[in-house]
């Protein structure tokens, strides 16, 4: 088992890599939700479907050497909830244009402030949510 | 080419996302529970993340053309404005109500698709569905 902060460390440099190495290479932004906008209704569809199944055959592979424990807590949430999340991820990244990777990892990346006020945002909604859940008996 | 460095892109970002933890709804709500017993580990994957990606991009804006395509693909527009806010705001509490965004969805749909599918078709039905609203509209 790695410390608790490195296996982190090296997770967000494979990230940081891939998003990187996507722009320099290809040009393109690795924003995930873009991405499957992209895949699931164009325009261009080919590298971002292959970017798509490259998820999905980590998540295999990851799955493959380290099991379950890997989505801990995820059977937690209730289904209505889930739902309902699912839904508001769909919605809010499509309408802000971008999530954690779009955003968060390209666009600070980019040193956008457009993306630095969506961070802000969605990190400060997200505590909050949790807070209320969590804290305030919310849901 | 194009595919074969979006396959190997994807790859190695589900790999860092299922090394770095963000695929456990139990780590990212850790993580966003600040008032409770704050795991601040999360903070190193977007930390190490950014300072990986900063020195690709600044190479990348010394170039015309990226190595092997034909141009960089530009955000249409740089404007903090309602919609980019409100945006947020909705992916935010999703967020923070299931644990999961949109990366960490589809890796974890590999991993526990019993478990993910919900999320992951709710997911897509909001996406289409203010897409859908958007061509209408624009």
């Amino acid at each position: 088992m790695l410390d608790p902060f490195l296996a982190p460390l090296a997770g967000g440099v494979l990230i940081g890599l891939a998003s990187g190495g996507l722009y320099l290479l290809a040009g393109e932004i690795a924003g995930i939700t873009g991405i499957a906008r992209s895949a699931l209704i164009g325009p261009a569809r080919g590298w971002q479907a292959a970017f798509i199944a490259g998820l999905l055959a980590a998540g295999l592979a990851a799955a493959w050497a380290k099991g379950p424990a890997l989505v801990a807590g995820i059977e937690q949430t209730s289904l209505p909830v889930m739902v309902l999340a699912g839904l508001l991820v769909g919605l809010g990244t499509d309408i802000g244009n971008g999530c954690t990777s779009g955003h968060g990892v390209c666009g600070l990346s980019r040193l956008s402030r457009r993306s630095l006020a969506a961070v802000a945002v969605f990190m400060a909604a997200a505590a909050t949510t949790v807070y209320l859940v969590r804290h305030a008996g919310v849901l | 080419m194009k595919i074969a460095i979006g396959f190997i892109a994807g790859l190695t970002f589900g790999l860092g996302l299922a090394l770095s933890g963000m695929t456990s709804p139990d780590r990212v709500l850790g993580f966003l529970d600040i008032a409770g017993a704050w795991d601040p580990s999360l903070a190193f994957v977007m930390g190490g993340a950014v300072l990986t990606a900063l020195p690709l991009f600044a190479l990348a804006r010394r170039r015309t053309t990226p190595l092997a395509g034909a141009a960089f693909d530009q955000p249409p527009t740089t404007l903090i404005d309602r919609r980019l806010i409100s945006g947020a705001v909705l992916f935010g509490i999703g967020w923070g109500l299931a644990g999961i965004c949109p990366g960490p969805a589809l890796v974890d749909l590999a991993i526990a698709p019993g478990q993910t599918l919900a999320f992951v078709s709710a997911m897509i039905a909001g996406l289409l569905a203010s897409a859908w609203w958007r061509r209408r509209a624009g």
